[in-house]
């Protein structure tokens, strides 16, 4: 048995798990929670994963690696996408990118020493009237300067000094939450709303989240 | 199914191929339809016995089902009724012309050095379809030259077309997912999980698969080129399921066996073992001349034929002289054909006159029970309405036999019921009950009093093995009693491992049994021939391997023959096999290599091996099929059967033949079972599939089911030890084989994790086993796959020896633990 996730995310593993009626189904959340938990996706983790839903190692890599969202290398607590793609590009992407390599010191695609900003040059981020456009860990920036990217830089980097930023036990926080954190609230489902384990096939009645036909009439 | 009635014509689908009207079966993929018309529809994906994925999609015909003509993928579409299909328009051309051009992109022109070079579909039909030139300039996509995947497979990503044939055999047909397509785009490949090996016993499918060079197998790669082989089919005789392969050799060596596809048996796959394990034909332990030995203690040394046989000769003469025809004992004959088996049998009763003769190394279950037992064929079986399997793990024993089970259980849903002491590789996919060992006819009683009652309405079919050795066949016979007077209209299919079990069984091969399944006390007059001519057949059945055993241990064997039997690998019990050829007069053991029972010999014959000798073989539902003799035994070895008539000439009898072929035609003349399967039938392309021979009861051949035993209680200081084969094991020909050898695992201690942490030990401490025979002591593994209260360990495999805490005939084995 591999011990990757923490006991609490384990628990947390199991509630995502009893959530569908095939346990596979909770593949692709448990490789969110495994990158929620280390920033990454770790093998262990993905090992981890692979019994928890009850298929092979291999199986969970197939997935994992066709999702360019899921890192399998350890990215900084920042993950900065600057767009590369048509409309950014004529906006002064290109200038922003040198700058960026030259301001944090690495190559797009490296991660500082301090482990603090990963660089990236992506694809189309459906921000175009906003050209040119970043994401800091998924969240935009818009017509970004040079002189805007130093300020976002130092801004993330006093708040990672200061030991803040948001946390999911700690949503009310500001700033930018750590990469791979993918939501500040948690979603809990009542037992007696979830699915359950029963086969998708086998199961012949309303779903279990569906209100009881009198319950209508008795409002 | 072959046991489906017959299509009803109003099923057909008429369609138009290239002009011409064809009726395709209803719900027929286009693509398989067109093949059975006669057009071949080029593709790479598209196997017939995988789901279809429409991948490569160069099966792209032009297709008109009254909506006009528009390019289609021929193995996603289903026929249907008045479809319109031109497989050479100049929209089809372009289109095959246009994929392979795109498939080419990235593909590496190493054909030159290239296993698949010369029988590559890529590169045939990029001959036959392909636009003959690339407007590709750029660099190709490059990997690493190829990786491991497994011990016994390389892949070549830069090959890779992305057919999904090879994944989809480990998911869909093996069941075995441990390779995944992986990245996406461009950089798609196939990979395993790191450290995590394609480990299946089925790799080796892939390999046959793969319509590119991009996987080869390690045993073949760069051995020979297609062109250079010469082919011969036959069939495996590695276990008793009996697939069909074709044996293909270069400059007199077995260098490749492909798996051939026929629709009874294997479906085209084979395992690894099968498939791989003719390296041990070139092994350094195999036997290529006669050895004898001078003193007790000396080494064998290499002898003449003249000398060995006129040796063995006179041990059997002085054997029967002094002490009688019943100090003569043969054991083994699952490693013949069935022709050799026959002239063994005939030997022993006919010429030297004993009925001590056993197949089985009391590792087996009762011949009188398989015999007679109302067979069901592997097809039945997988359309039955209800599996009961008895304690074997067929993908450890009979690995393509759960590649059918399974496919049944999880393709087709058939309901399975099994009933083992330890959880199995199909326990996942059926009801499994679990029993204590020695408690499965219990058991079986108690599922068919209470839930079992359900299955009485439709067909069952009852897989019947030996699955733990650690305890005597006699549970799993008994459980078979309760099975027949609570479902008399069940079937059975005999599960046994080893090669030709059946065919040495239904050749007489067992005590008290003649050829095809006639019972000895049923000749009239007693003692009369079989076949015609000789006053020696014994009146009063012999010893079962068991009592040969025995009696040898007692000194009263004076001449034990080993037909290729291993007695100290495979008894399960060490001590008596050891006690046994100690106490035997002469040993002469005719095998194919240098067992640890064969050097203990006094004489060793050298036998002809698989790929080497022409002949029949049986597997376990009684389908008799030729073998393919494709090379030349090494030195001086020769078949088994040859061996017999000339020890039968010594002893002054002609057995009255001098090739196998005489033997059959013999068999079928002599023994009713056979005698709608004479020779020509044989050798007719009718028996490609094997032509299913089983007993009827006209050979008066009766079994007694043994009477109930209680299990014995359960002893609060020991467990119960559950022993059982795995495939890779120190069995002859994987041991000799040096691709399989290290795939055997060091035998293990196998206990339920709670079970360690009761005794305080974590895995791969070291633990000390005690039973009544032996203390032994071996490394401890946690597996939760066993239940509390029961201690498993592989039979014969590498490291210390599970038999040797068995004691034969015992109905369980208790051992106690301890710690050191």
């Amino acid at each position: 048995m591999t011990d990757h996730f923490t006991p609490a995310n384990l628990d947390l593993a199991h509630e995502i798990i009893d959530r569908y009626p095939v346990k596979r189904s909770a593949m692709i959340p448990l490789l969110h929670l495994a990158q929620e938990q280390d920033g990454w996706v770790t093998e262990d983790a993905m090992r981890q994963i692979a019994e928890l839903v009850g298929v092979t190692p291999a199986e969970v890599l197939g997935t994992c690696s066709f999702y360019e969202m899921f890192k399998r290398r350890p990215v900084g607590r920042f993950l900065i996408n600057i767009c590369g793609t048509l409309s950014c590009q004529l906006m002064g992407a290109g200038e922003l990118i040198h700058h960026a390599e030259r301001k944090l010191g690495i190559t797009s695609g490296d991660t500082t020493p301090d482990g603090l900003f990963t660089l990236a040059v992506a694809e189309c981020q459906a921000a175009c009237t906003e050209a040119p456009c970043l994401q800091v860990n998924y969240r935009h920036r818009y017509r970004v300067t040079p002189e805007d990217f130093d300020i976002l830089v130092d801004e993330l980097r006093s708040e990672a000094d200061r030991g803040e930023g948001p946390d999911p036990g700690n949503p009310d926080a500001g700033g930018v939450p750590r990469h791979g954190v993918l939501s500040l609230s948690r979603q809990h489902i009542p037992a007696e709303r979830a699915a359950g384990p029963s086969s998708p096939t086998s199961d012949q009645g309303p779903p279990a989240w569906m209100p009881p036909p009198d319950a209508e009439e008795q409002k | 199914m072959s046991d489906q009635p017959e299509k009803r014509s109003d099923d057909g689908v008429n369609i138009t191929i290239d002009g011409r009207q064809f009726t395709a079966r209803k719900g027929e993929l286009l693509i398989a339809a067109a093949e059975r018309a006669g057009t071949y529809i080029p593709h790479f994906c598209y196997h017939s016995r995988m789901s279809p994925v429409g991948m490569c999609r160069m099966c792209l015909v032009e297709v008109d089902s009254g909506r006009g003509p528009g390019l289609q993928p021929s193995c996603m579409v289903p026929v249907s009724e008045g479809m319109v299909v031109d497989t050479e328009s100049e929209t089809t051309k372009r289109a095959q012309e246009g994929i392979l051009e795109l498939l080419l992109i990235n593909h590496p022109l190493d054909c030159p050095v290239c296993d698949k070079g010369g029988e590559c579909p890529l590169q045939d039909q990029a001959v036959a379809y392909g636009p003959g030139e690339s407007r590709f300039v750029e660099e190709k996509r490059h990997y690493e030259k190829p990786i491991p995947v497994s011990d016994l497979v390389n892949l070549d990503r830069e090959r890779c077309i992305l057919c999904d044939r090879c994944t989809r055999f480990a998911r869909e047909v093996a069941g075995d997912p441990l390779i995944s397509f992986t990245e996406r785009g461009n950089r798609t490949q196939v990979q395993t999980f790191p450290d995590d090996p394609f480990s299946s016993y089925f790799s080796g499918n892939t390999v046959q698969i793969c319509p590119v060079g991009a996987l080869t197998a390690s045993p073949y790669r760069f051995r020979a080129r297609p062109w250079d082989l010469d082919q011969v089919e036959s069939t495996c005789t590695t276990c008793a399921v009996g697939c069909r392969t074709a044996v293909q050799s270069s400059g007199d060596q077995i260098v490749r066996r492909l798996g051939v596809d026929i629709d009874p048996v294997n479906h085209g796959w084979l395992c690894d073992r099968g498939r791989f394990d003719y390296e041990s034909a070139r092994s350094p332990e195999r036997v290529t001349s006669p050895l004898m030995r001078g003193g007790a203690d000396s080494e064998p040394v290499e002898a003449t034929w003249p000398a060995a046989m006129a040796a063995a000769a006179s041990a059997l003469r002085d054997a029967i002289e002094a002490h009688g025809a019943s100090s003569v004992a043969v054991l083994g004959g699952a490693r013949l054909t069935n022709e050799d088996a026959y002239a063994w049998a005939k030997l022993a009763r006919g010429v030297i006159g004993t009925d001590n003769v056993d197949c089985q190394l009391a590792d087996g279950l009762s011949a009188e029970m398989l015999l007679t037992l109302p067979r069901a064929t592997i097809d039945e079986t997988c359309s039955a309405d209800t599996i009961i399997t008895l304690g074997v793990d067929p993908k450890e024993e009979l690995p393509v036999l759960y590649l059918r089970l399974r496919h049944a259980v999880v393709e087709d849903k058939v309901a399975m019921v099994e009933f083992s002491p330890v959880e199995t590789s199909l326990s996942p996919h059926c009801l499994s009950v679990r029993h204590l060992p020695g408690a499965l006819a219990e058991s079986v009683a108690e599922y068919l009093a209470t839930d079992g009652g359900s299955a009485g309405s439709g067909s069952v079919v009852v897989v019947v093995g030996r699955g733990s050795l650690a305890g005597s066949g006699g549970d799993v016979e008994a459980a078979v009693a309760r099975i027949r007077e609570a479902l008399p209209h069940a079937t059975f299919l005999p599960a046994l491992r080893r090669g030709n079990v059946m065919g040495a069984l239904q050749m007489g091969l067992s005590p008290g049994i003649l050829p095809g399944a006639r019972a000895l006390s049923s000749l009239d007059p007693p003692g009369g021939d079989p076949s015609g001519s000789d006053p020696t057949t014994p009146i009063e059945p012999g010893l079962d391997a068991a009592g040969i055993l025995n009696a040898a241990a007692a000194g009263r064997i004076a001449v034990l023959i080993l037909l290729g039997a291993d007695p100290l690998a495979d008894v399960p019990d060490r001590d008596l096999a050891e006690r046994a050829l100690a106490g035997s007069g002469t040993v002469v053991a005719i095998d194919t290599h240098l067992t640890a029972s064969a050097r203990r010999a006094h004489i060793v014959l050298p036998a002809a091996g698989p790929g080497e000798k022409s002949g029949t073989t049986t597997n376990l539902e009684g389908r008799v099929s030729r073998l393919g003799p494709k090379v030349t035994p090494p030195g001086t070895a020769r078949p088994d059967w040859m061996i017999a008539a000339e020890l039968a000439d010594r002893l002054g009898t002609d057995l009255g033949f001098a090739d196998s072929r005489q033997i059959w035609a013999e068999i079928s003349a002599e023994v009713p079972m056979f005698s709608d399967c004479p020779v020509d039938r044989i050798e007719s392309p009718e028996a490609q599939d094997g032509i299913l021979c089983v007993p009827g009861d006209e050979g008066g051949l009766q079994w007694d089911p043994p009477a109930d035993v209680a299990s014995p209680p359960v002893d609060a200081y020991a467990l119960r030890l559950v022993s059982s084969r795995r495939l890779y094991d120190r069995a002859t020909m994987t041991a000799n084989s040096p691709s399989l050898a290290g795939l055997a695992d060091e035998s293990r201690v196998r206990l339920n994790p709670r079970e360690l942490d009761r005794l305080g030990i974590v895995e791969g401490d070291r633990l000390a086993l005690v039973s009544p025979r032996k203390r032994i002591i071996a490394a401890v593994s946690a597996d939760d796959r066993i239940p509390r209260g029961v201690v498993s360990m592989a039979f014969n495999a590498p490291g210390p020896a599970a038999s040797e805490l068995i004691e034969l005939g015992a109905l369980v084995t208790e051992v106690r633990v301890e710690t050191l």
